[in-house]
């Protein structure tokens, strides 16, 4: 245990120096990587307390990312503009729009999961993609808002004492919202409402025999899921100042499904690993040639045939 | 009226075509329990075939061989290299090593033929319209795919209730084990089928071309509207498969067709136009969600 605990210590301390890396090799590209692989950790990390945890297998995921994300773009598009509907002004101070967008994000989980868990296996999943499509098509149409263009932003949000044009702060702001997020998950998995959600994965059946309302543990994981996805949407709107339909994009929910899968599922580090190699491997390939998925697609393929407990599995 | 009787053939149109996809699709998971999201890319392969030979010949019964059988090609070839190693494997393995395939013949399809769109023209037999309800002239061309839609399910059904490889079909979807130790050679029948269903997506993809662009990714979101279509109509049933297409089918054409209009009766036209649309491509997903509330295991479920 106290092993885990220093690894993770060095893990952090590691992600840490990455500015100082990018600084020293004149790379500064190296810190938006750093942090789009923090972003893509949260998000992949709530995923796995449904996939790893409680067997969960959402192809959603991307809803609740891009909900998120466009809180804080529609929020900055009011507050330069029009106030929302002639009333609601818009917000620019993160610590609202970052809550706001937490909070949507819970809110459309608890809807949509609502529904979906009425069904369990492949309807799970058909159902689960089907309902992110229709937000994808949702904000396609939204004409106000950039439709297929997707809608840019001046300025990060504020946060007190930090330039808004600082990506090195904003590694910093990233990499300390995915530690929280982390310890986070790690007490809910570890809690009497985690052990719970192992035993619906391992038994659903035996869970409900000693008379645990199951739909109602699963609701609640699939909506703290959706929370931290919306936090980590509303990081990358932040990241990139700008939001479009992509970030809801099906296949977006694919690919945080890779990132828990090829990290290892059921483990929390895993998905940030996942996020982190897939990533790497990603910006790796796209130097080599443009159709990079030719390479991707096949490796997809056979870390699924071959390596099923995935990138952390190998280790053990 | 004109215009009520036009859509509805065309939401027909639209159904027929979505019940290639999902014949297929729920075949193949009543009997393998397999879902295969590569089956977006066996209608694009379909598509692309019957693309390229049409304008390389000219002829359109040759193309819809070229797209058919290069669509059961693929299937068979990637059921027998990947997918038979997944059906014993949970759901999410399948999804994802499904997922890489798109991927993988998605790229491919733009390395082969580029992002820019192919165009197909209407066969010159199948140009032209007929007024067969009077006062509405409908595209022969449209007709003729509901016509061959109507025949591929009549074929289906008669496969699968009454001929031997129908009950072996229909064996093999409650006891896949039990089929296996009466001596059939269930992995031959899994190939069959498989290839059946991806004949089938070829053919959907082939007679699309005429209609729409055939480009990288036409696969992708039909294939959403499809399991849209599998959840509504129960999951494994190919009977609910048809139910559940055309009344998606209808659904999608109409809603787009007249919300906006009726909307305007309502409100401004602009924001009528805008909400009309953003409500219309989310009509579907509405009715699904309707059918999970009333009957959460779709219409028409296969088993009990």
């Amino acid at each position: 245990m106290v092993r885990r605990y220093l690894a993770a210590l060095v893990a952090i301390a590691l992600a840490c120096l990455v500015p100082a890396v990018a600084a020293a090799l004149g790379k500064p590209d190296l810190i938006t990587l750093g942090t789009q692989i923090a972003i893509y950790a949260i998000a992949a990390a709530g995923l796995d307390l449904l996939i790893g945890y409680t067997g969960l297998s959402s192809f959603g995921h991307a809803a609740f990312f891009g909900l998120g994300g466009y809180t804080v773009g529609i929020m900055a598009f009011h507050a330069a503009g029009e106030p929302m509907f002639g009333v609601i002004p818009g917000l620019t101070e993160a610590w609202l729009v970052w809550p706001l967008a937490i909070a949507v994000s819970a809110i459309a989980a608890l809807a949509i999961g609502a529904l979906s868990l009425r069904t369990i296996g492949v309807s799970f999943i058909m159902i689960t993609l089907a309902f992110a499509e229709m937000f994808f098509f949702l904000f396609v149409s939204l004409k106000t808002y950039g439709g297929d263009d997707g809608l840019g932003f001046r300025r990060r949000n504020a946060i007190p004492g930090i330039a808004p044009r600082d990506d090195v702060a904003f590694y910093y702001v990233c990499l300390t919202a995915l530690v929280l997020v982390l310890a986070l998950l790690h007490r809910v998995v570890h809690s009497r409402f985690g052990r719970v959600l192992q035993g619906m994965r391992q038994n659903p059946r035996r869970m409900e025999a000693i008379g645990l309302a199951t739909y109602r543990y699963k609701l609640t994981a699939f909506t703290i899921a959706g929370a931290v996805a919306g936090l980590a949407g509303a990081l990358h709107a932040n990241l990139l100042r700008f939001v479009s339909p992509d970030m809801l994009h099906w296949t977006m929910s694919g690919d945080f499904m890779i990132m828990v899968v090829l990290g290892g599922a059921g483990t929390l580090v895993g998905p940030v690993i996942g996020a982190a190699a897939m990533v790497l491997l990603q910006s790796w390939l796209a130097q080599w040639t443009e159709h990079w998925m030719i390479v991707m697609g096949p490796i997809l393929v056979f870390v699924v045939l071959f390596a099923r407990r995935g990138i952390l599995g190998l280790f053990r | 009226m004109t215009l009520l009787a036009e859509q509805v053939l065309n939401g027909l149109q639209f159904g027929v075509m979505l019940f290639l996809l999902a014949a297929g699709l729920t075949l193949v998971f009543g009997i393998m329990g397999l879902i295969n999201l590569a089956h977006a890319s066996l209608y694009m392969i379909g598509a692309f075939a019957a693309a390229w030979v049409q304008g390389r010949t000219g002829s359109f019964a040759l193309a819809l061989l070229a797209g058919l059988a290069a669509a059961a090609a693929t299937g068979v070839a990637i059921e027998v290299a990947v997918l038979r190693r997944l059906y014993a494997r949970d759901h999410m393995d399948q999804v994802l090593a499904t997922f890489g395939m798109i991927l993988f013949f998605n790229e491919a399809m733009a390395m082969l033929f580029g992002r820019q769109p192919l165009m197909a023209a209407v066969p010159g037999w199948l140009g032209g319209s007929v007024e067969f309800i009077p006062g509405v002239p409908y595209p022969v061309y449209r007709l003729a795919i509901i016509v061959v839609g109507m025949a591929v399910a009549a074929l289906l059904y008669g496969l699968i209730g009454h001929t031997r490889v129908g009950m072996l079909i229909r064996a093999g979807a409650t006891h896949r084990d039990m089929v296996r130790a009466l001596g059939v050679d269930i992995g031959l029948l899994s190939t069959g089928i498989f290839g059946l269903g991806a004949a089938l997506a070829g053919l959907a993809g082939a007679m699309t071309g005429p209609l729409l662009s055939v480009q990288v990714g036409m696969g992708d979101r039909i294939l959403i509207t499809t399991f849209v279509v599998i959840v509504v109509g129960g999951i494994g049933s190919v009977r609910g498969a048809l139910a559940g297409a055309l009344l998606v089918g209808m659904v999608d054409t109409l809603t787009r067709a007249f919300l906006p209009g009726l909307l305007k009766s309502v409100m401004v036209a602009t924001e009528a136009d805008a909400i009309g649309a953003g409500l219309s491509s989310m009509a579907v997903f509405i009715l699904m969600a309707v059918v999970l509330l009333v009957r959460p295991r779709g219409l028409f479920p296969a088993h009990g």
